[in-house]
């Protein structure tokens, strides 16, 4: 197959999807809504240091708790930093963290549920028994436990964001791969010398992507709180990074005297984007498999 | 009946192997040195070392599990180190305080959410619908600390209707005497009645918490689920008999449509066990989870790891009686051969 | 016919549904009746109708389907006018039907004794403690044996055919004097069936019940029930006795229904179809007649609106070109 073939191959395909995404959308302005927030999201992550008013880390006493104004759209906190700044500057991390964790957990759990769909047999029930005692476990309690173990560090979140999700994708992939596994164009690769490994990785995971993608929309959402969770217990990033959990918990103990913006902001901000990220996800779902719209 | 709950614990028990293996490996994976962390920040390496000696970390891996397990049989969970009690100890007095939060926290979800969920699925598009459509989807969203934290400023701080967040007692109260160790029903028991409502007024705001963060897998399975056996058969031919209406929607819907939802509690227990921790902190609230969350912050492992243990084996033990549960209710799983 | 009031009697019923794709006009204008203890049989293919028009005197059609027009006059009630507290008094006591796959439609978690008790306690001014009691009679009354063991029984320990004796226990609990069946045998194997639809002709004729038989196998239909009335696309287009239907069809739809009745005598190629389709509901330009596109006796007055002719014998037709009364291709069982 030449590049040349390929190429009107894959435009056509890529705009029967837009063609299709734009229907969607006009179908349900809900999901168009939450794409459009999805992009204000991931421009506030990439450009979010250049564009902020303040220094996110610069602290200025005199300025300490004060409510928001012209000045500081989101007030200042305990140590005169402006939350408006962190707020936006704190979208980079957690967005990282939720791409992260969910790339992870796509990898991990993706490749294990296909083998194990694919293979059958030991493969399929090593996986499974990992799995299963997984979600023996309360999940966030399971990666309190990780993170405690391994240190606190954004790498170990995202591992233990991974980790937690892992049964619930290996569970999906595997489905999936048990379906495909006597497809046509599987017969076909496997004639033409692919090995199974080849097949795996290149025929039957991109096939389980589009399924798993609603799945990782849902995912990321749950990564963002899972770190914010971890954080606000003292078990995430540490200050003074700004991160949108940490900031809550620092801004926790001025909520009860009155001072709700340390909180308040970046609390809307995790709110906000969890539920972009579900919408989008209830949209995308409607794109792949309309037959279980709830 | 019998063989049936016989059968699910049996099945049970490699999950709790399973949990022992995982606890055991996340004390030997701490970096460094595991001793050093065990013996706390101020220790000496003396110290370490007599501590590496008594957890047996110069023992081959295999004898270290061995150890391990004996000692869990003999409900030993090692020592805190800023309070110097067992592990088992503590845990077990500060349990009571979680499981009556917990427990309260999913009454009050399920009171809101299983009726939201029926009036839903009866009216279908209604503007009853769709507020628990947007109740649920917003409900998934929430961080289940900033909603404390917004009901603590909103009830207390601004209505002053709530008191403050202290934990499980006002300072003028005297806990009642400990039958269960929920302080409700204690103070009932010992007929002490202004103990139960100051307990009730401190319990409300954190339970009020869980449950908001539980309602909307409740809500919106139960919704589903109506929705669809509504429409089912069976349904048809009840209506069609002239049964009263709330014999069909109770009698004959409801009951069905509860199946998948307790199969859902199993999920939702999983998520209130780790909301629990959060809440605790908002609250102070004198709970298992705010043991582990001190105990982490004073880089005292011991009680982390008896906490992970005890959550993972009440949550296998919560999912078991879900099932058994479940086999109560519906003939289909009690009488296949 | 007789002059005395009909058990019911559903007059110009038209419904429609809302769906993605349009309103589908299922029924037009439907009318016919049933004389108190008399059994009719409503025949049709898949889509004629003959379902909706049940659920729609029942009042339980899906919540997209709405009556547009016409009664149903049970004694002096008319059921699609009436309030839901009425019908649902209405309902089992007066009037009440059976369905078609018995497993499905009977609770799965709750015991056969206490469905029926429930309609009992219900419908039948039947005290509480009395009902178990009663609702064991009921199922020695369907043919079930060992009754007092099986009311403690779920359906899915049932075969089939016990569970459409269960139905009809419930069905009968409250002593109606309309019976519906729709399908009631399909699914059921072929001794079964011939037993069930005994029991049901038993009981009806014990209890002086009428009975709606709804189905799409004229033979079955001819076996049971001394009137037929034929379905096609949502309307009614003929209406006869049993014998006078099969001797002397007058409709061209009916004829082609009772010649593809496969005879047991005829071979596969022997067998006939009907030529065409149903046509879409949802066109907003349907002819009157909506056989009419299929029809191979089409004439230029098929165009107008449908008559409505009836014989003294009461024999009804709904055709502008219908058969004559004596037809000489019919396949008789004399034919070579």
């Amino acid at each position: 197959m030449t590049d040349i073939a390929a190429a009107p191959r894959r435009d056509a395909a890529l705009t029967a999807l837009f063609r299709h995404a734009r229907y969607v959308i006009a179908e349900n302005p809900v999901t168009g809504f939450a794409f459009a927030l999805f992009v204000l999201i991931v421009l506030a992550a990439i450009l979010g240091p250049n564009i902020v008013p303040y220094n996110p880390l610069s602290s200025d006493t005199a300025q300490a708790l004060k409510p928001p104004s012209a000045h500081h759209w989101f007030g200042t906190d305990q140590l005169g930093r402006d939350v408006f700044s962190r707020v936006i500057v704190a979208t980079r991390l957690d967005f990282f963290i939720a791409v992260a964790s969910v790339a992870l957990v796509f990898l991990m759990g993706g490749l294990a549920g296909v083998a194990a769909g694919f293979f059958g047999g030991w493969t399929d029930r090593i996986v499974g028994r990992i799995a299963d005692t997984i979600m023996a476990f309360p999940l966030f309690v399971l990666a309190m436990g990780i993170v405690a173990a391994l240190g606190n560090t954004v790498q170990n979140i995202v591992l233990a964001t991974a980790i937690v999700n892992f049964p619930l994708y290996a569970r999906i992939a595997r489905a999936e791969a048990n379906v495909r596994r006597e497809a046509g164009f599987v017969e076909a690769a496997r004639l033409s010398g692919n090995s199974d490994w080849r097949i795996l990785a290149f025929q039957i995971l991109p096939n389980v992507f589009p399924i798993l993608v609603v799945q990782m929309s849902l995912t990321m959402g749950y990564a963002i709180l899972n770190a914010a969770g971890l954080s606000f217990i003292g078990l995430g990033v540490r200050p003074p990074t700004p991160e949108w959990g940490i900031m809550v918990a620092e801004g926790a103990a001025f909520m009860v005297s009155g001072e709700w913006w340390n909180a308040f902001f970046p609390g809307l901000a995790l709110m906000v984007a969890v539920f972009c990220f579900n919408l989008l996800g209830d949209g995308l779902r409607d794109m792949v498999d309309p037959r279980r719209r709830t | 009946m019998l063989t049936m709950i016989l059968k699910r614990a049996a099945m049970a028990i490699p999950s709790l192997i399973g949990v022992v293996i995982v606890t055991f490996l996340l004390t030997r994976a701490l970096p460094g040195d595991p001793a050093a962390y065990f013996a706390g920040p101020a220790a000496t390496p003396q110290a370490i070392q007599e501590v590496r000696v008594k957890l047996g970390l110069d023992k081959p891996l295999i004898e270290q599990f061995g150890r391990y397990v004996v000692d869990l049989g003999h409900g030993n969970l090692g020592n805190s180190l800023t309070t110097g009690q067992p592990v088992l100890t503590e845990l077990r007095t500060r349990l009571p305080a979680s499981a009556e939060l917990t427990l309260l926290g999913l009454l009050v979800s399920i009171v809101i959410a299983v009726p939201l969920g029926i009036l839903a699925a009866t009216r279908p598009n209604s503007l009853i619908d769709h507020a628990c459509r947007l109740i649920t989807t917003l409900g998934v969203s929430l961080p289940v600390f900033f909603t404390g934290l917004i009901l603590v400023y909103v009830f207390y701080y601004l209505l002053g209707w709530a008191p403050a967040p202290l934990g499980r007692l006002d300072v003028f109260f005297d806990p009642p005497p400990q039958v269960t160790g929920f302080y409700l029903i204690d103070s009932l028991i010992a007929r002490q009645p202004e103990t139960f409502v100051a307990s009730l007024k401190q319990l409300i705001l954190p339970a009020l918490t869980l449950g908001i963060f539980s309602l909307a897998p409740i809500a919106r399975m139960t919704r589903a689920s109506m929705l669809a056996v509504l429409s089912s058969d069976f349904v048809r031919t009840a209506r069609a008999s002239g049964l009263s209406s709330f014999t069909v929607i109770v009698t004959y819907a409801f009951r069905n449509a509860m199946l998948p939802v307790i199969t859902t509690l199993g999920m939702v227990f999983s998520f209130l066990l780790g909301a629990n921790v959060l809440v605790e902190k908002v609250f102070a609230w004198p709970g298992i989870g705010s043991y582990a969350v001190e105990a982490l912050l004073a880089s005292d492992f011991a009680p982390v790891q008896g906490f992970v243990l005890t959550m993972a084996v009440m949550y296998v033990a919560l999912n078991l009686l879900i099932d058994v549960l479940y086999g109560l209710i519906d003939p289909r799983v009690r009488l296949e051969a | 016919m007789t002059t005395a009031a009909p058990a019911l009697s559903v007059e110009g019923l038209s419904v429609e549904f809302r769906t993605r794709s349009g309103i589908v006009r299922a029924l037009d204008s439907v009318s016919f009746a049933v004389d108190k203890g008399e059994t009719i049989a409503l025949v049709g293919e898949s889509g004629s109708g003959k379902s909706v028009t049940a659920y729609a005197v029942m009042g339980i059609l899906d919540p997209a389907g709405k009556v547009t027009a016409g009664r149903a006059m049970l004694g002096g009630l008319d059921l699609l006018a009436a309030k839901p507290g009425q019908l649902a008094d209405v309902r089992g006591r007066e009037i009440a039907m059976i369905f078609q796959n018995p497993r499905t439609a009977l609770n799965p978690i709750r015991t056969v004794g206490r469905q029926i008790a429930d309609v009992l306690i219900r419908h039948g001014n039947v005290p509480r403690r009395d009902a178990p009691g009663q609702a064991i009679d009921m199922l020695r009354a369907v043919g079930i044996t060992d009754p007092t063991r099986r009311a403690k029984a779920y359906p899915f320990e049932m075969s089939g055919g016990m569970c459409q004796r269960v139905m009809i226990a419930i069905a009968l609990a409250a002593k109606p004097s309309l019976l519906i069946a729709d399908e009631p045998t399909t699914g059921l194997d072929v001794t079964t069936q011939a037993v069930i639809m005994d029991l049901v002709n038993d009981l009806a004729k014990e209890m002086g019940m009428a009975t709606i038989f709804i189905t799409h196998d004229l033979a079955l239909a001819g076996q049971r029930s001394a009137r037929i009335v034929v379905m096609h696309a949502g309307h009614v287009v003929e209406n006869a006795p049993t014998e006078e239907l099969f001797e002397h069809p007058r409709h061209p739809y009916t004829a082609e229904l009772i010649a593809a009745t496969p005879d047991s005598a005829a071979s596969l190629d022997e067998l006939a179809s009907i030529p065409g389709s149903l046509p879409d509901l949802r066109r907003t330009n349907l002819p009157p007649c909506r056989y009419s596109e299929r029809c191979p006796r089409k004439i230029d007055t098929c165009a107008q609106p449908l008559p409505r002719s009836t014989s003294a014998s009461g024999h009804m037709v709904a055709c502008w070109n219908p058969l004559p009364e004596r037809i000489a291709n019919v396949p008789t069982e004399s034919a070579a």
